[in-house]
């Protein structure tokens, strides 16, 4: 071993290593482990979460049905993830602006797009990104979204707004040169944003292990000057809170914030034909399936006595019901136009796009 | 009227957008306190303060971004990246994202940013920092590329360019930035984007040209002027390109040279001969001369001073041309 006697750079790194335990609400096995935290949820809002997350995996396995029934253009598989979804964005305002990535539909839903309309994004029809909620549409683009997040910051600070940005990026993405610029831009100009990491443990095939070498991803927002925590993205209790005071402390005028959820992806990457088993064993996953943020939950309630199966599976037959209606809704919309395409492309057509406009215009009324 | 230079034109123009909208706002790397490396923004930070003309980190994806941002919000950026080199560190924001926005949202949120930086050779700069990089832009559906040749139309379409609700690049000629000096108007005034302008009327061969090759061309123009009429055509805005403007002329002239200081690998020369191939063609009496620098990659400095095609170059063509 290279010793020097003015450096110990093992030390240093070894000292990297040495993180904070992830903050966490209910344990694995349901037991509260922050009594303090867990107490400041009423009956009722522990009822709520439940609610959401059943919510969620509802809306996976009937969008994963319509996919495989050739209903769904590209969509993004969140099972196992409801936790860190739910939690984070139930703790947003309506005023916030969303940058969400495209796994984070469930979050542009709460948010205020309609299921129809996500689903219309899915299929790629321009209507479903004409949503209420204020949200760019899900990025496809890794990382760019971090550096919207300080410019929309900005801006919602000069405009003196009481609201914040927040997005969404996963473990690869913040391998990405744009994420560390986003964050950096932020905290430079200390604007109010929350920047979410959701760790689901794999980009594609490419585990978490491979993308860096910092021990967390947390610590990534550092060398930005932002105050960053690891949580545990199985326990929406312990999400929420953390994206709570997040977002207290940003409106406060702290600057920028980065949270890093440790959670994980149960299923394939997309539905388009990605294969988990050729890069995970079922070993791998077994335990994640134990910390799994529904079981974890349901158990408190059923406790309690404030959950049933019955209610449950009355509560899914009613969501499904609704994402039913919503794809109907969508089929009833009809195909986009190229006229209309070649108009939304400029605010002031450039003189050959207008003649390209009355050639499909004319071809269209036919 | 003041005699003013190309730059002294830009920052007329900066002033006047920053007074009449108080939504404009100027970033980027050292713009605020300095001016600008090339003092372009100069004394606009002290007339309109750190909320509307600021220094931001070094990083242009960051910056672009930001101006995306910004857009969204309500507000009307005016982002600089210090040479064009450095726009291929942030082309996801400005053709994956910038470009897009008013498509993705069919006009419900949009991005109205004007993206001014700096090109071109003739200045001996380091690396990187001459470069014609135009076409990479001029192939994003939803992005404006404005390349003015001279001050009068540097401040006028620089305005009008900041007043589009579309994204724009605005292009500023690094030699013209001292070299050249115009009567220009005070106060306000624009220039369309979108049009080509016929600098000097002519009746035996058109050139069309744009950023300092207008220059050259004019020079060409008048060398010959007792052996031919040559009409001198500026695109002005070489995305989308005034194809009527072209037609028109050549159908009068039936003879074209096209004038570009890129490489002629490189895209705006290419469409305006392909324009021509496919809808006027028949209006030529002569093979399209093109005159474009050789496909190498960008010189190193004491390069340039026999890489750029110049007067010479143009010459030479439109002789070949005009005796076809
Ligand atoms: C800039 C860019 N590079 C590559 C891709 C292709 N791609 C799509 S998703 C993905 C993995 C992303 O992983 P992660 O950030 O961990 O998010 P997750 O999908 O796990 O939610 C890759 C490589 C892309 N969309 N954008």
């Amino acid at each position: 071993m290279a010793q020097s006697s003015v450096v110990d750079f093992d030390a240093i790194k070894k000292n990297l290593a040495d993180l904070p335990k992830p903050i966490q609400i209910l344990d694995e096995n349901s037991k509260v482990v922050d009594k303090e935290a867990f107490d400041s949820f009423s009956d009722d809002d522990l009822v709520e979460f439940m609610k959401k997350m059943v919510w969620e995996r509802a809306l996976h396995e009937q969008t994963m049905n319509f996919s495989r029934q050739g209903r769904m253009g590209f969509y993004a598989p969140t099972e196992g993830e409801e936790a860190s979804e739910m939690g984070t964005v139930l703790a947003m305002k309506k005023q916030d602006y969303l940058l969400p990535a495209y796994r984070d539909v469930p979050q542009l839903i709460q948010h205020g797009a309609t299921v129809t309309e996500a689903y219309l994004w899915s299929r790629g029809h321009v209507v479903g990104n004409k949503y209420e909620a204020r949200a760019m549409m899900p990025q496809i683009i890794i990382g760019a979204a971090y550096d919207e997040a300080a410019g929309v910051a900005m801006g919602l600070k000069k405009n003196g707004e009481e609201a914040i940005a927040f997005t969404y990026t996963g473990d690869g993405g913040t391998s990405q040169g744009d994420s560390y610029e986003g964050m950096n831009f932020a905290g430079a100009f200390q604007v109010p944003a929350l920047f979410i990491v959701q760790n689901n443990g794999f980009a594609i095939s490419t585990p978490r292990n491979k993308q860096t070498a910092a021990p967390s991803l947390a610590q990534k927002a550092v060398a930005a000057g932002i105050p960053s925590v690891q949580v545990d993205g199985m326990d929406i209790l312990a999400c929420y809170k953390v994206a709570k005071a997040a977002r207290d402390y940003i409106i406060a005028g702290n600057g920028p914030v980065m949270i890093e959820t440790l959670t994980y992806r149960y299923g394939a990457h997309s539905s388009a034909g990605d294969d988990p088993s050729r890069y995970r064993t079922e070993e791998d996953t077994k335990p994640w399936h134990e910390k799994d943020p529904l079981i974890r939950l349901r158990k408190v309630l059923e406790d309690k006595g404030l959950w049933s199966d019955e209610q449950e599976d009355s509560l899914v037959d009613e969501y499904k019901a609704t994402f039913k209606d919503a794809i109907k809704e969508a089929d009833a919309v009809p195909v986009d136009k190229v006229s209309d395409m070649l108009k939304r492309t400029f605010e002031i057509p450039t003189p050959e796009m207008r003649k390209e406009i009355e050639k499909f215009e004319a071809k269209e009324s036919n | 009227m003041a005699k003013k230079t190309y730059i002294k034109a830009i920052t007329d123009a900066l002033d006047i957008v920053l007074d009449e909208d108080p939504k404009t706002l100027i970033f980027g790397e050292d713009v605020g306190k300095n001016g600008g490396v090339f003092r372009t923004t100069q004394g606009l930070q002290d007339k309109y303060g750190e909320d509307r003309v600021f220094d931001t980190p070094l990083a242009e994806s960051g910056i672009l971004g930001l101006a995306t941002g910004l857009g969204v919000t309500g507000w009307r950026p005016i982002p600089e990246i210090q040479f064009m080199g450095f726009s291929f560190e942030a082309i996801d924001q400005i053709a994956g994202q910038e470009a897009r926005m008013r498509f993705r949202f069919d006009g419900k949120q949009h991005s109205p940013v004007t993206i001014r930086t700096p090109y071109g050779g003739g200045t001996h700069t380091a690396e990187m920092h001459a470069d014609n990089l135009e076409n990479f832009f001029t192939g994003v559906p939803g992005l404006r590329v404005v390349m003015p040749s001279n001050p009068y139309d540097a401040k006028g379409l620089l305005i009008s360019s900041v007043e589009s609700n579309d994204p724009v690049l605005f292009m500023e000629n690094l030699k013209l930035y001292r070299s050249m000096k115009d009567d220009i108007p005070e106060g306000k005034y624009t220039v369309p984007l979108d049009q080509a302008n016929v600098v000097q009327e002519g009746t035996d061969l058109t050139i069309v040209a744009y950023g300092a090759e207008v220059n050259e061309a004019k020079k060409v123009a008048d060398k010959l002027k007792d052996k031919a009429s040559i009409e001198v055509i500026d695109l002005r805005t070489v995305s989308p390109i005034d194809t009527d403007t072209i037609f028109k002329s050549i159908e009068k002239t039936h003879k074209v040279v096209i004038v570009q200081e890129a490489q002629k690998m490189a895209g705006v020369g290419a469409q305006v001969a392909s324009a021509i191939a496919e809808d006027a063609i028949l209006s030529l009496d002569a093979p399209i001369g093109r005159v474009a620098a050789p496909n190498s990659v960008y010189p190193f400095a004491q390069g340039e001073d026999y890489w750029i095609p110049g007067a010479d170059e143009i010459e030479e063509k439109v002789n070949e041309i005009l005796n076809y």
